[in-house]
């Protein structure tokens, strides 16, 4: 065996990418790193700011009767609509999966379809139909109806993916159909089902627009109130650690059930289809009821847009003919954004997923919690955040689009994350072995086999985060450019001034665009791969 | 077509050590075949050569540079090492000729010849060239696998298990496409593999890896029949083993006196031959040995017989031509064509304390998930 030093040196001084799995290139873990301190910025800075008031003064800020009304009126609404979300989600998806339900393939599709309505959309619906619903009634009634779908979707998932082997042993052992469900079939849906109703409170508690329509009174609404009348003292941040800590808690709790729930299902699955509940008599009612459910989730809104948009001249408070170059402003605005948004959350997005992906370990996975972090900050939070760094360190970017974009990034980043990641590991390392055997650099690589392989699904993933940005509102309302309007701040502003004529053709604008991806929610959500809007 | 030679090659996963200590020469333009059960090393071995992972110590030289080894790493891009995925792994979003130019030269991607002369060397049709690669069947998309390798005229094509997901009748035809393939372009290859019959039928040379060492290295026809022991020889193929007594240059055992192919000392042994070197005698000779038949599995060109060698309980195994065969329960004479193998007592046990029996040890290769089941 010969060592030749010179044939070594030229081989060894061209190895400027090293192979092997358990070495991450120091350039993507900087990019990673710096994306995630980027979207955790908002929260580190808002504990920053509370924790800088005296805890005399925090005790006494945090103990008024203020903050006491708020949090009741939260939790309870919290309470009060994870327990109606569950019953719903979980009977809706057991009808439809266990049950010889006629239509099922529709109402499957039906039942996914009140996520493509914004919740302050609704809103807007209901509260153009009655000012009596208002409050935590009202509250109630919209939040249920708007968010269920997470709920219904990972246990619909779930009900599928169950052995139908467990239930046949447990009839076999004498079980009737509701002993069966309520021990073989509930306690192996309760990952899903607590999975969902965690996403259920969190997106509760950080929900603005919906609320403040409604006049019904929680952390959020409160926080846009404090800063409408310029309020930014220790009062404000101490609001805003209480949601935020609220928000934590269940996202922390979201994702333990969730890893737990991925496990549950391994080794879970069969071929054969489980045997189907027949509804006989009861047929007619469980169909009425499903068509109520319709009716009231995206009929309502649907038929209200409708309805405002043929009679503006009746409109009672606002006879104001719809504006076409306004409706054109406004959508161009929500687009422009939406792609803003997409292209900064795909941005910080990539490194993460794919330190995440192919240099899997305890460290990356800490950096890719920490990015789904970012999500529990309700959107009135992370804008004022914003802002106030903004102001203070870097002027020329307060109200300006990349601040924005920025802010929408925070606020979706796990929507990208996911999409990149799932494309990521449907691609086998091996590809990437040999691409390099036959000669490729890592810049190679990921240019002629990982990009093309994994474009659909990063795609997918702006293509979510895209949607959710052009229909989002709290961040839109605080960070937008002066004067620039987008369909969202134009139902919000015609609604608050009771105009509902006025907001029609750009709430009608907003469903169009989000029925438009509603097939991708129901494809991406299926996987139980659930987040939340802002 | 360059040499490569492996030497002292130690690799540990969680603290197992899946590489030992290995040594490989490959002459240029020859196939090497590596043999081994799974958890032996034999895909690690060949990871470490392609450069998708590093050895904890051992130089890996091709063509007399070293590319690992001595505290540096040659990243794969620069190895020129061609390497044919079990699965063949051919790229989903591209046809079959932009596959097979992967790793070309922009300008020379173009070059439609070329490309339909490494298909046809690998023995598909040019028409093949527009085709996605879920349209080819397991066997096509291996040989496509093969002349995308090839096409950068590489100093060393690697084979990891290419024959593994074909089913039987399509793995004989792949395997002599891909031998003749490798054979044209002159190519020097490593191919691992745990089936014996293709190791045997493919390699010029042999490799068993065993526990993360290379047991024997010899060409085909040497490692069959005078493998270095017993656990070798059963691991490469069927085999008798008897006990016996090694005196002046011959054994003697249940199946009579018996010329020895490799000389041992003088002792008890292990005595070991290949079941076909049994024949079935009809003159009866007295010095010939008595068996009863005690069962007979047919197989068409062949049968194995197990019998029963008088005044033994123990069955032994021959495998006589099909046109051949006995009934169960008939008694026969027996005769052994050829020499055998002797493996001294002492010998044995000595490589047993080593811990280099063939015996797998399911139980630690499962537990560390490592080998076969690396992502």
């Amino acid at each position: 065996m010969t060592l030749t030093a010179d044939a070594t040196g030229t081989i060894a001084a061209g190895a400027g990418l090293r192979a092997g799995r358990a070495r991450p290139p120091a350039a993507l873990v900087a990019a990673a790193l710096a994306g995630v301190a980027l979207v955790l910025l908002p929260i580190l800075y808002t504990v920053a700011q509370a924790g800088a008031v005296g805890p005399g003064d925090a005790v006494a800020l945090l103990f008024r009767p203020l903050v006491g009304a708020l949090f009741v009126n939260t939790l309870t609404l919290v309470v009060a609509t994870s327990a109606a979300t569950a019953v719903i989600g979980v009977a809706t998806a057991w009808a439809i999966e266990r049950t010889d339900l006629p239509g099922r393939t529709i109402w499957s599709v039906l039942m996914a379809a009140p996520l493509a309505v914004p919740p302050f959309i609704s809103s807007y619906a209901w509260v153009s139909i009655s000012n009596g619903l208002q409050d935590f009634a009202g509250a109630l009634l919209v939040v249920t109806f708007a968010y269920f779908p997470l709920v219904y979707l990972p246990v619909a998932a779930a009900l599928r993916g169950l052995d139908p082997a467990l239930e046949d042993t447990a009839r076999a052992l004498g079980q009737s159909p509701w002993g069966c469900f309520r021990r073989v079939v509930l306690p192996q849906l309760r990952p899903a089902l607590y999975g969902g109703v965690l996403l259920v409170a969190l997106d509760v508690s950080t929900e603005f627009g919906a609320f403040a329509l409604l006049r019904f009174r929680t952390f959020t609404t409160e926080l846009y109130a404090q800063y409408r009348i310029g309020l930014d003292g220790p009062e404000t941040s101490l609001l805003a650690l209480v949601i935020v800590a609220l928000c934590m808690a269940l996202l922390v709790a979201e994702l333990r059930v969730r890893g737990r729930a991925r496990y549950a299902r391994v080794g879970a699955g069969s071929k054969r289809p489980a045997a189907r509940v027949p509804l006989g008599a009861m047929r007619w009612p469980v169909l009425g009821l499903f068509a109520t459910l319709v009716a009231a989730t995206v009929g309502v809104p649907v038929g209200m847009v409708l309805y405002w948009l043929l009679h503006h001249a009746q409109a009672a408070t606002s006879p104001v003919a719809p504006s076409l170059p306004a409706l054109f402003d406004a959508t161009l605005n929500s687009i422009v954004y939406g792609l803003a948004g997409a292209a900064c959350a795909l941005a910080i997005a990539t490194p993460i997923a794919w330190l995440a992906v192919r240099y899997p370990g305890r460290w990356t996975a800490l950096i890719e919690r920490a990015a789904y972090l970012a999500q529990g900050a309700p959107g009135i939070v992370v804008a004022l955040a914003l802002i106030a760094l903004a102001v203070q360190y870097v002027p020329p970017l307060y109200q300006s689009v990349p601040l924005l974009a920025l802010a929408y990034a925070v606020l979706f980043l796990p929507l990208a994350i996911v999409g990149v990641r799932s494309a990521l590991v449907q691609i086998p390392p091996r590809f990437e072995e040999v691409a390099r055997s036959l000669g490729q650099s890592g810049a190679g690589v990921a240019l002629r086999v990982v990009l093309p392989l994994a474009a659909s699904g990063i795609g997918a993933g702006a293509a979510m985060v895209f949607i959710f940005v052009s229909t989002e509102l709290t961040a839109t309302l605080l960070l937008a450019p002066t004067g620039a309007r987008t369909l969202a701040t134009e139902v919000w502003a015609n609604t608050s001034s009771l105009a509902f004529a006025a907001a029609a053709p750009f709430a009608a604008a907003i469903l169009c665009l989000s029925f438009a991806f509603t097939w991708l929610f129901a494809n991406r959500l299926g996987q139980a791969d659930v987040s939340d809007r802002g | 077509m360059a040499r490569l030679s492996v030497s002292r090659l130690t690799k540990t996963f969680a603290g197992r050590a899946v590489l030992a200590g290995v040594d490989l020469d490959v002459a240029a333009g020859s196939l090497l075949a590596v043999l081994g059960a799974s958890g032996s090393g034999k895909t690690t071995l060949l990871r470490i050569v392609c450069g998708f992972e590093r050895a904890d110590s051992g130089v890996v030289e091709i063509d007399g540079r070293a590319v690992a080894g001595r505290g540096f790493h040659a990243p794969p891009e620069r190895r020129r090492v061609g390497y044919v995925a079990q699965e063949g792994s051919l790229f989903p979003h591209l046809t079959v000729a932009e596959n097979v130019a992967f790793g070309l030269e922009r300008r020379e991607r173009r070059d439609r010849a070329r490309i339909e002369g490494l298909l046809e060397r690998v023995g598909l049709p040019a028409a093949y060239a527009g085709r996605g690669p879920h349209q080819l069947s397991g066997g096509e998309q291996q040989r496509v696998a093969l002349a995308r390798a090839l096409a950068p005229s590489p100093q060393l094509v690697l084979l990891d298990e290419p024959f593994s997901a074909l089913d039987a009748a399509l793995r004989v035809e792949t395997r002599q496409a891909v031998s003749d393939a490798l054979a044209a372009a002159g190519a020097t290859a490593v191919l691992v593999t745990h089936d014996q019959s293709e190791a045997l039928a493919m390699g010029a040379e042999v490799a068993v890896l065993r526990n993360g060492f290379v047991a024997q290295i010899a060409t085909p026809e040497t490692l069959y029949r005078q493998p270095v022991d017993a656990a070798l020889a059963q691991f490469v193929g069927e085999a008798v083993i008897l006990p016996g007594i090694v005196e002046a240059g011959a054994v003697t055992c249940a199946l009579g006196r018996l010329p020895l192919g490799r000389a041992v000392p003088d002792g008890s042994a292990d005595v070991m031959l290949r079941p076909e070197q049994i024949r079935f005698v009809t003159i009866s000779a007295a010095a010939a040995p008595c068996a009863r038949i005690v069962g007979v599995t047919f197989y068409g060109h062949d049968a194995s017989v197990r019998l029963a060698l008088a005044g033994g309980a123990e069955t032994i195994l021959a495998r006589v031509p099909g046109h051949r065969v006995a009934k169960a329960g008939d008694d026969v004479r027996l005769a052994v064509e050829g020499p055998v193998m002797a493996y001294p007592r002492a010998s044995v046990s000595a490589a047993a304390a080593r811990g280099a029996t063939l015996s797998e040890n399911p139980r630690s290769a499962e537990a560390l998930g490592i080998e076969e089941t690396l992502p």
